[in-house]
């Protein structure tokens, strides 16, 4: 196994694991929780072959996590904004409990 | 692989399979910042320094953050013997292992990979900033734009009650300025 297929097979893990995460809480914070480590596990990827790949010095791996980071920042403060008016609705924050698009 | 990489890797992936399944919610979102700041680290052993100081910052220093906050303000006191997972969940589970298995298998079968790292490029701040400032430009104007977008929006949806409310307070606020004593005479 090369270093680079250790990188991946860490990323895609972290995939899975946020994956199941997302799917099975009940909890919507988690659902988000499950999401960023999606995301982050997509920017180990980005990192790892931009590191391991033939035009290092061209930064372009780099440059694409940076952005994605910046909009996994903004994704999190427009959802924790959407679960806390949800749970001003609801008084939860179980997804299962949200049923109805029009409250 | 270093040892140090397989010892932040197995850390990292530990600490996030405990914040997707530990039953008390600050648990979890402590656990996602040590599998956050794992993260970071490993951009580090990658020797990309200026992304794993922004995940530092950005992950660990403020989305961590948001998201503690966000479990203190949606605390509920409901039965706390409910289940943790939603129905259904062993098929969640088997799509992950599902998709995990088609990521792995791929990844250790696709010849052609690179194999060793090349000489490691020098990426200081400055490079990034040129780069930032010539090439990217457009992208970082477009994510300036989205982020002053998405932060407002957020305060919007979060912002108490919405409109119908700020209104019924100025009408109030109408209401009782007439009775009410002189705005001097108030403040003394």
């Amino acid at each position: 196994m090369t270093p680079l297929q250790g990188c991946l097979l860490v990323s895609s893990l972290l995939f899975a694991i946020g994956l199941a995460g997302a799917v099975t809480r009940r909890n919507a914070i988690l659902a988000l929780v499950g999401i960023e480590l999606m995301l982050n596990a997509a920017n180990l990827n980005f990192i790892a072959f931009w590191r391991y790949g033939a035009h290092p010095e061209a930064l372009s791996g780099m440059m694409i996590v940076i952005f994605s980071i910046a909009i996994a920042a903004a994704e999190a403060a427009v959802g924790l904004a959407l679960i806390i008016a949800i749970y001003r609705h609801y008084r939860t924050t179980n997804l299962d409990q949200m049923k109805d698009l029009k409250g | 692989m270093s040892p140090a990489f397989i010892v932040i890797a197995i850390v990292t992936l530990f600490a996030a399979a405990a914040a997707m399944s530990l039953r008390n919610l600050v648990h979890c979102a402590l656990s996602l910042v040590v599998a956050l700041a794992g993260l970071a680290a490993l951009y580090l052993a990658l020797d990309a320094q200026f992304v794993g100081f922004v995940q530092i910052l950005v992950y660990v220093g403020a989305v961590a953050i948001l998201i503690v906050f966000a479990v203190l303000l949606t605390r509920s006191d409901t039965t706390p013997n409910q289940t943790v997972l939603s129905p259904g969940w062993g098929i969640g589970i088997a799509i992950s292992a599902v998709v995990f298995a088609t990521l792995g298998w791929a990844t250790l079968n696709s010849p052609g990979l690179p194999k060793e790292m090349l000489q490691a490029p020098e990426t200081t701040v400055k490079n990034i900033g040129d780069l930032l400032m010539t090439r990217y430009v457009l992208p970082l104007e477009v994510i300036g734009l989205l982020l002053t977008a998405a932060l407002i929006g957020a305060v919007i949806i979060a912002m108490k009650e919405g409109p119908q409310k700020a209104n019924s307070e100025e009408q109030q606020l109408k209401a009782e300025k007439p009775s009410s004593p002189p705005l001097q005479g108030g403040a003394r």
